[in-house]
């Protein structure tokens, strides 16, 4: 007995505000062998509270910081390679191998962070009016960006759409793949140490039929990005609820749903999330 | 209420200087340490990924600025040298250019990891050799090189949305040479964007300035750069002309003088080579008499004194409205006074040492010819050290046009001050020089400033600023300022060659 060491199991717990609460609600549910938070209501008003709150001072980081941030995001990923790939091979994910989905992982941060300090000069540029003015449109970060993360691959899937969400200057509250939720809560360890301000990304586990209407409803949320929701009739429903706010719906799915191929990174994915701003000035002595 | 018998302590309390005389707190020097920074006595030419000696055993040394004395002896490449370079940059470029684009982003980012992590060791060398203040190679050249490796590293993997969907392919060898002002960024403008777009290079640092651009590679080694994709070969003109004339070189990027440019666009007039050219200025700040002068005075100080004003866009010139010309110069004059000269390792200098003893006899060439051309020589009062290559911070005012203090690129803490009356006169005289490279507009009238830039003849216009440098800004000139530019996305169309647009055959 004495020779036998007892692990210290890890409590799965919700990302908010850059901290690590449990569910408010008290409640768990089971998935990969371990207790994980099922998230309320409460849980997506706090999550949208903090992600607003660090909005105005994430959009105004310069691109380069928020590119290094991305960057350090891979940097400490890579670093932590084999505790993702274990907790991927306990759970039900198999739509790749596990080793491929967190290497793709690292580098999908990777390529969005290359992309911090370039997407406004490939999206935005000069016009040339037909006036002595000056003028020039830019994308700029719609907001809040609330992020249904798709089942599968459940890390890969989740990272291919809160990081260009985030490199653009949004915030973000995520929910993580229901059936295989623990990458996802524990690529929050990764972000906790990657310089992000607390409330850029917020992660929450738990049900879809319980959260992804308040995700899509919340005034506050600017952008909804809908890619795993599957169920026909919760997707109709969310989209209906957004249009309360006009809250901007993104319906992007891979092609052929591959998570490998051309289509599941692109620029379009990040502007998705922003909204061009023009500014006109006169010209003259 | 009492009265007090004693004088409150804070009264009578003595200064520092009296009770210790040795104690200055006038001023105190803070010089930066050099142990930190290894510099071999040997400096052998990098090629094939391998260290090795001159074919003709020629070595030259390269002396510190600040004390005249020698730091180290440099490999002097010859042609055969060049030849060789040219030969394992050729043998790589295939290779390299097969690595996907996302591969070669992961080397760049390295680098520009590995760059920011050894700042203080790069700083410190790169005063050492180019006499730069401590403070301008910590907090500008090494912050800069590092971000400019960043930014191209994002783009080596996303070329296809640099050129509108076009198809890309890199030239090949490139021929890279660069100036003595900003040695090791000048290198990683020069690098970053060739690297990322899939070339091969044989770099050809300044002769006075070979050190840094030499401890770079062992960086990019380190980063997984494979062998042959970089080479440099240091040496004086000579060697750059070997390397400019090899018919193995398909594009040739030149950072330097205009004459020395002239003579390789004629070199290379009969080959089909890529060619861009980063030449010299002549940038005028302009002050309008609405500016906000505080910023206006910092900024026109900076514009010609940074970096000893070896800066091909130094504001050189001052163009000032005449109404408040008298009270401006009244002004810069106060500011040159506080302007520390001396000690590049000193944390606390503002302006360094002069380069090299030719830059100083070139300084002094035409500082004289201004004086007997007519123009009023104003120069702060500093004591310049004894050793070392040293210039005092210099302005000339009455100075006409066709002085060639107002036309000739003088390369040195030299301003020479001209006025004018309306914005059409400014725009005149600002653009009545053979070079384009950039020029300033300092007023507080947003529509004045987008007027006076799209009629000033420059590359880059800064407003209410100036000096300003970014990965992400592009950099170049027009007229005799030279052509291309570095930086941005535009500095990636110089290394490659377009074609049909994807999806097309």
């Amino acid at each position: 007995m004495a020779e036998q060491r007892l692990k210290v199991n890890k409590t799965y717990k919700l990302f908010i505000n850059g901290a690590f609460p449990r569910s408010e609600s008290g409640r768990v549910y089971e998935a990969g062998g371990v207790n994980v938070p099922l998230a309320s209501r409460k849980d997506v008003r706090d999550a949208v509270a903090a992600a607003r709150g660090a909005q105005p001072a994430w959009a105004s980081r310069s691109a380069y910081n928020r590119a290094q941030i991305l960057y350090r995001v891979a940097e400490m990923l890579e670093g932590r390679r084999d505790q993702f790939i274990t907790e991927l091979e306990q759970s039900t994910d198999r739509t790749m191998a596990a080793e491929t989905q967190v290497n793709n992982a690292v580098d999908r941060w990777l390529w969005y962070a290359g992309w911090a300090d370039k997407f406004a000069q490939v999206a935005g540029g000069a016009n040339p009016v037909a006036g002595p003015y000056f003028n020039l449109s830019l994308p700029e970060p719609a907001g809040l960006v609330t992020v249904v993360a798709p089942n599968v691959p459940s890390l890969l899937g989740l990272v291919s759409r809160v990081a260009p969400a985030v490199v653009s200057g949004n915030t973000v509250v995520v929910l993580a793949s229901e059936e295989s939720p623990l990458p996802a809560l524990s690529l929050a360890e990764v972000l906790a140490t990657s310089d992000f301000p607390p409330g850029v990304v917020n992660i929450l586990s738990g049900r879809q039929s319980e959260l992804v209407e308040w995700l899509a409803s919340h005034r506050d949320v600017n952008v909804v990005d809908l890619v795993g929701v599957h169920e026909a009739a919760l997707h109709a429903k969310a989209r209906e609820l957004a249009a309360d706010a006009v809250t901007q719906v993104i319906t992007h799915q891979p092609q052929d749903n591959d998570w490998l191929g051309g289509t599941s990174q692109s620029l379009e994915l990040i502007l998705a999330s922003t909204e061009i701003k023009t500014v006109w000035h006169p010209k003259g002595r | 209420m009492t009265s007090r018998s004693q004088e409150p302590t804070y009264l009578t309390m003595t200064t520092p200087e009296a009770s210790h005389p040795e104690f200055n707190l006038e001023y105190a020097a803070a010089p930066e340490s050099t142990p930190p920074v290894p510099i071999e006595e040997e400096n052998r030419l990098y090629i094939n990924g391998e260290w090795v000696a001159p074919n003709n055993g020629e070595w030259f040394t390269t002396y510190n600025p600040a004390t005249a004395q020698a730091l180290a002896r440099v490999a002097q490449g010859s042609e055969v040298d060049i030849d060789r370079a040219v030969l394992a940059a050729t043998n790589a470029a295939a290779e390299w250019a097969a690595w996907p684009g996302s591969e070669r982003a992961k080397v760049l980012f390295r680098v520009a990891r590995v760059l920011a992590e050894r700042a203080r060791e790069f700083a410190v060398l790169e005063t050492m050799d180019g006499g730069k203040p401590i403070k301008e190679s910590r907090d500008f050249d090494l912050p800069q090189a590092s971000a400019h490796f960043f930014y191209y590293a994002g783009w080596a993997d996303k070329l296809v949305y640099a050129f509108g969907g076009q198809k890309h392919q890199p030239r090949g060898v490139v021929a890279q040479i660069i100036p003595w002002n900003f040695p090791l960024l000048m290198a990683a403008w020069k690098l970053a964007p060739a690297l990322a777009t899939g070339n091969t290079v044989v770099l050809k640092p300044a002769e006075t300035t070979s050190l840094s651009a030499l401890a770079l590679v062992r960086v990019l080694e380190e980063a997984g750069v494979p062998p042959g994709v970089v080479n440099v070969v240091t040496g004086p003109g000579e060697t750059g002309a070997a390397l400019v004339n090899h018919p193995g070189v398909q594009k040739i990027a030149f950072t330097g003088s205009t004459a020395v440019g002239k003579e390789i666009q004629r070199a290379t007039a009969a080959r089909p080579v890529g060619l861009t050219l980063e030449l010299g200025g002549k940038a005028a700040n302009i002050v309008f008499e609405d500016a906000a002068l505080d910023q206006a005075v910092e900024g026109v100080i900076n514009g010609i004194f940074f970096n000893q004003g070896h800066v091909c866009s130094a504001g050189s010139r001052l163009l000032v409205q005449e109404s408040i010309a008298d009270h401006f110069i009244e002004r810069l004059k106060a500011r040159m006074a506080t302007l520390r000269v001396g000690d590049p390792l000193d944390k606390n200098t503002d302006i360094g040492a002069i380069n090299s003893p030719q830059q100083l006899e070139k300084i002094k060439t035409l500082v004289a010819a201004g004086v007997t051309e007519g123009a009023d020589l104003y120069q702060s009062e500093v004591s310049l050290p004894t050793e070392g290559w040293f210039y005092p911070p210099s302005i000339f005012t009455n100075v006409a046009l066709s002085h060639r203090v107002a036309q000739e690129e003088i390369f040195g803490p030299v301003l020479s001050i001209l006025t004018f009356r309306t914005a059409e006169e400014a725009i005149e005289k600002a653009n009545n020089t053979a070079y384009g490279l950039s020029a300033g507009v300092w007023t507080e009238k947003g529509s004045r400033i987008l007027w006076m830039a799209d009629r000033l003849r420059a590359g880059v216009v800064w407003a209410n600023t100036f000096n300003r440098f970014d990965p992400t800004s592009p950099f170049g000139g027009v007229k005799e300022s030279g052509f291309g530019r570095e930086g941005g996305r535009a500095g990636l169309a110089p290394y490659v060659q377009l074609g049909a647009m994807w999806g097309e055959s």
